[in-house]
């Protein structure tokens, strides 16, 4: 089963010619550490004296704690042994509220709940002393699914077990279901959990005494964990130093998680006189305890004209959020907000909910609760095209927002916009129509192997939702070196993403000196500017905009007071005129301050509005075979396009596409997350099946570029849209190669195929 | 219980007290220091951990040290010389192959074995097949790789 590899360069519609900087590809800011090993991750920094703090866990999914034995056969005289007693402060996380604690002081919610840590200065005998660590319980009922949790039979959370619900309103679709002459589809679909599956787990590092706390690790928002200590320790800000270390990877799975770890280290610390303590977790523990992707239940139902005009659209989704809120309801915004789709619809209700289970806490990942919602609607359109009798991708055209249509939401297209374009591009580079034809002709032969193609059209808003961008009210900075180079104070952390990268050459093109003159600092609470979460596809659209806006400050401050020219000058001049500033100013930072765009307004109350500052639009089509001996399906080529405003680095770009392909394409065929008693099981990569090289098929990427008026150069954010469109084509392409019979759950496993076609 | 055990480490004599049975990746990592070599499953499974023993690729992980006793052993930074990196990493550098970068030690491993014999798998995607990646989707990986075989072949570096 040999395949080609493909010749993918990455192509883009528009000329950057008038930049130096902006639509290169300068090597990584980092990259040179990285393919040398030199680059040093959490596990690869060593702290004098270190102690290996291990978590014990709960083992029932709900109950309570009667004892807790530490067995013979171990020197737990040696060990340092925190319990939820030892805690200074409040035994909270600090994150949207209050409901999680760092220990368990009295009722288990969940397996794998964090009940106690020990350390010891052996790493094997810590895992041993683990063995040993015996907890009593006294089990309560516990439950686990949506429908469980909603029954009213078991009510843990509030008065109904609902953490949060949302609704949207759009006209009145009730009325135009019993018009005649309609067409009424309905379906029900489910998308699974997902493990992040970052290739280097968990991990932290701390130092805590009265004086202060500093946690070093493997993490996307310094500030977060920040914040989460804050009341654990009853420590003012400037006393709790976060440092993110390189990190490998994240996708949403180091968002919020981090604060968890940090605190255990730095408990145990704190109780070990302020001796370092590192916690590592293996693989085993990571899949088993950390976050998911909050699994979906979607309910859709349309109302379809004869000629396949979209009349009326309700959605009715549900998530399952597990036992603590954590961010599920943001999870859940955004996956109301992206339910809607692409398309132009006059009466549309959206209602969603997320609801308590005993399970560990779903959360962020890459998407963040949009593909939950984007796949059952998209995969529903390729249903109702079959009912219809209408090619999939005319339904679509049909009923496509153009410019100055509105969304459910209200929200007007003001941008310039093309999803026709992008639509018909896809069709062109995957030669849809002809395979589409091909296809079915092969299929009416014997061979065993089917053939599929399908396509999926969707949107993925940049940057916090509604008001959030102003609620965090992020600052970035530059300063200038000795040196008189330029370096880049953000809390943005690189975790993979490219982002010193593209955050260097927005710096260097603003300030019209080479990306050489450009550095980063690393994120360090001490050191940067809050300038909010790495999420949220935010980093480059919005931090790198702040930072476009500091670098014009900066070069009106060097304009003003160090002799630069007003026209125009060379790296020199530059250098000599910033070296000059510093010499005589000392330290010189500016910084910059979000503005919210003009026009942007979103009301919470109504879920009015604009929700996102700007979208960035997509079609994929997937072609694949099914092989009904085995089966099995195979990807054999992808396409991927997308409009993201100006590319800033076109090979970074394409890598997160199609890295965030390979993943959803994981997501949709692979990632079973099997649980029992509301935990993941198969907690080994020999179990739980990632793409490797020989299942992830050539992803060719383009990008239409159509610049943003209120992002760097035109940059939009695009670091979750890959995740977004993969499992809708893929479903599709199945359904098609399978004679129009539709699996409406992911991920589509070869027993599902052979159960559909019994 | 530990033992002395020595293999010649990037080209050099190394020689350390260790438990024979101890993972030969903690002893790269711990006690030689070495930390470009890294654990993503501890299993087998990943090849964040990848080395070669001998002129063969084997995970660390899955290797008890006293088995490099006498042997050769090769490491992510055993690919620089005199400061030049390796042609393979130049190109991970150049076509973006290495994003979060956590599987790119192990997964130039590979990519050097394969470029050195390519015979030794039907593809690229076969000879890569047992390092996970989980950002890149593989594509920059496979143009990396291309770039660097084509230099390789040139310049005949080995
Ligand atoms: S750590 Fe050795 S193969 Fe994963
Ligand atoms: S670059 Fe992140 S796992 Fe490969």
């Amino acid at each position: 089963m040999s395949r080609a590899v493909s010749d993918t360069p990455i192509r883009r519609s528009s000329d950057t010619s008038q930049f130096k900087s902006v639509g290169k590809n300068p090597p990584r800011k980092e990259s040179r550490e990285k393919v040398t090993g030199k680059a040093k991750y959490i596990d690869d920094l060593t702290f004098e004296g270190c102690l290996y703090g291990k978590t014990v866990r709960s083992t029932i999914p709900r109950g309570k704690i009667k004892k807790i034995t530490f067995e013979p056969g171990v020197p737990w005289e040696e060990f340092t042994v925190v319990t939820a007693k030892d805690i200074p402060g409040k035994n909270v996380v600090a994150l949207i509220e209050m409901d999680q604690p760092f220990l368990v002081e009295t009722e288990i919610r969940h397996m794998a709940e964090p009940i106690a840590l020990i350390a010891h200065p052996d790493k094997g005998l810590v895992e041993k002393a683990l063995t040993k660590v015996r907890v009593e319980y006294e089990e309560l009922p516990a439950i686990f699914t949506i429908d469980e949790s909603l029954s009213g039979r078991n009510i843990q959370r509030g008065r109904d077990n609902v953490f949060k619900k949302y609704h949207i309103q759009k006209g009145d679709p009730a009325p135009v279901f019993s018009r005649p002459a309609i067409v009424v589809i309905e379906g029900e679909y489910w998308t699974g959990p997902q493990e992040q599956l970052y290739i280097e787990p968990n991990g932290v590092a701390a130092v805590a005494t009265p004086d202060g706390v500093t946690v070093w690790g493997s993490m996307q928002c310094p500030f977060y964990v920040q914040k989460g200590l804050k009341p654990l320790f009853n420590l003012p800000d400037d006393k709790i130093r976060v440092i993110y270390c390189v990190t490998g990877g994240g996708f949403g799975g180091k968002e919020e998680y981090p604060t968890l770890p940090a605190a255990h280290a730095a408990l145990l610390s704190w109780k070990a006189g302020g001796r370092p303590v590192k916690i590592i977790y293996d693989r085993m523990e990571d899949m088993w305890a950390t976050t998911k992707r909050h699994p979906c239940r979607t309910r859709v139902k349309t109302a379809f004209a004869k000629d396949g005009k979209l009349l009326a659209l309700q959605v009715d989704a549900t998530m399952d959020g597990g036992a603590y809120l954590t961010l599920s309801s943001v999870v859940l915004s955004r996956g109301t907000l992206h339910a809607f789709g692409p398309y132009a619809c006059d009466h549309v209700t959206i209602d969603t909910r997320a609801v308590f289970t005993n399970s560990p806490p779903y959360g962020a990942f890459r998407g963040f609760g949009a593909p939950q919602t984007i796949f059952p609607l998209e995969l529903h359109m390729d249903r109702a095209a079959d009912r219809l009798g209408i090619e999939p991708h005319e339904l679509r055209l049909k009923n496509i927002l153009h410019k100055g249509d509105t969304m459910a939401t209200g929200q007007k297209m003001e941008d310039e916009m093309d999803i026709e374009g992008i639509l018909k591009k896809a069709m062109t580079e995957s030669r849809y129509l002809e395979k589409r034809k091909s296809h079915r002709e092969h299929n009416r032969t014997a061979s065993p192997v089917k053939k599929g193609i399908g396509l999926s059209l969707f949107f993925h808003g940049a940057g916090f939702t509604g008001s959030g961008e102003v609620f965090l009210d992020s600052r970035a900075g530059l300063e200038i070196t000795p040196a008189g180079t330029v370096r880049i104070l953000t809390a943005n952390t690189e975790i993979g993403q490219g982002s010193f990268t593209t955050h260097s050459q927005i710096v260097a093109e603003a300030l019209r000196i080479p990306y050489e003159m450009i550095e980063v600092a690393p994120p360090d609470t001490a050191v940067v500017p809050n300038s909010g979460p790495t999420v949220a596809s935010r980093t480059c659209m919005i931090v790198g905009e702040l930072l476009r806006r500091a670098a014009d400050d900066l070069r009106d401050l060097l304009i003003r007071s160090s002799g630069l020219s007003n026209n125009g000058y060379g790296p020199d001049e530059f250098r000599r005129a910033a070296s000059a500033h510093a010499e005589k100013n000392g330290v010189t930072r500016v910084y910059a301050k979000y503005k919210p765009p003009a026009g942007i307004h979103w009301d919470d109350q109504t879920y009015t509005g604009s929700a996102y500052g700007a979208y960035a639009w997509a079609c994929y089509v997937c072609d694949l075979e099914t092989d009904l001996t085995t089966y099995q399906v195979e990807v054999k080529d992808f396409v991927a396009v997308q409009e993201v405003g100006r590319v800033i680095h076109p090979v970074i770009a394409g890598g997160q596409i199609e890295g965030g392909v390979a993943q959803a394409l994981g997501w949709a065929l692979y990632e079973n997350v099997v649980l029992k008693q509301g935990v993941m099981q198969n907690t080994q990569l020999t179990n739980y099946i990632l793409p490797t090289t020989a299942d992830t098929p050539p992803i060719r990427v383009f990008f239409y570029e159509n610049p943003y008026p209120n992002g760097p150069y035109g940059a939009k954010g695009l670091g979750e849209l890959p995740m977004d469109g993969p499992a809708p084509a893929v479903a599709s392409a199945v359904a098609f190669s399978l004679g129009g019979k539709f699996i409406s759950s992911i991920p589509i496993l070869p027993e599902n195929i052979c159960e559909i076609l019994k | 219980m530990t033992a002395k055990i020595s293999f010649t480490l990037n080209g050099k004599p190394w020689t350390g007290n260790v438990h024979p049975l101890k993972r030969l990746l903690d002893t790269l990592r711990e006690d030689a220091g070495l930390t470009g070599t890294k654990e993503g499953c501890g299993e087998g499974e990943c090849g964040a951990c990848t080395v070669f023993l001998d002129g063969q690729v084997v995970m660390s992980c899955m290797v008890p040290t006293c088995q490099a006793e006498g042997k050769k052993v090769t490491t992510i930074e055993g690919l620089v010389s005199d400061g030049d990196l390796h042609p393979m990493q130049d190109c991970f550098i150049q076509e973006g192959g290495a994003q979060c970068g956590i599987c790119t030690p192990g997964m130039i491993m590979a990519a050097v074995a394969y470029a050195n014999d390519p015979d030794s798998a039907e593809d690229m995607r076969e000879a890569l097949a047992g390092n996970l990646c989980r950002c890149t989707g593989y594509t920059r990986i496979y143009e990396s790789v291309k770039k660097a075989m084509e230099k390789m072949s040139v310049s005949e570096i080995r």
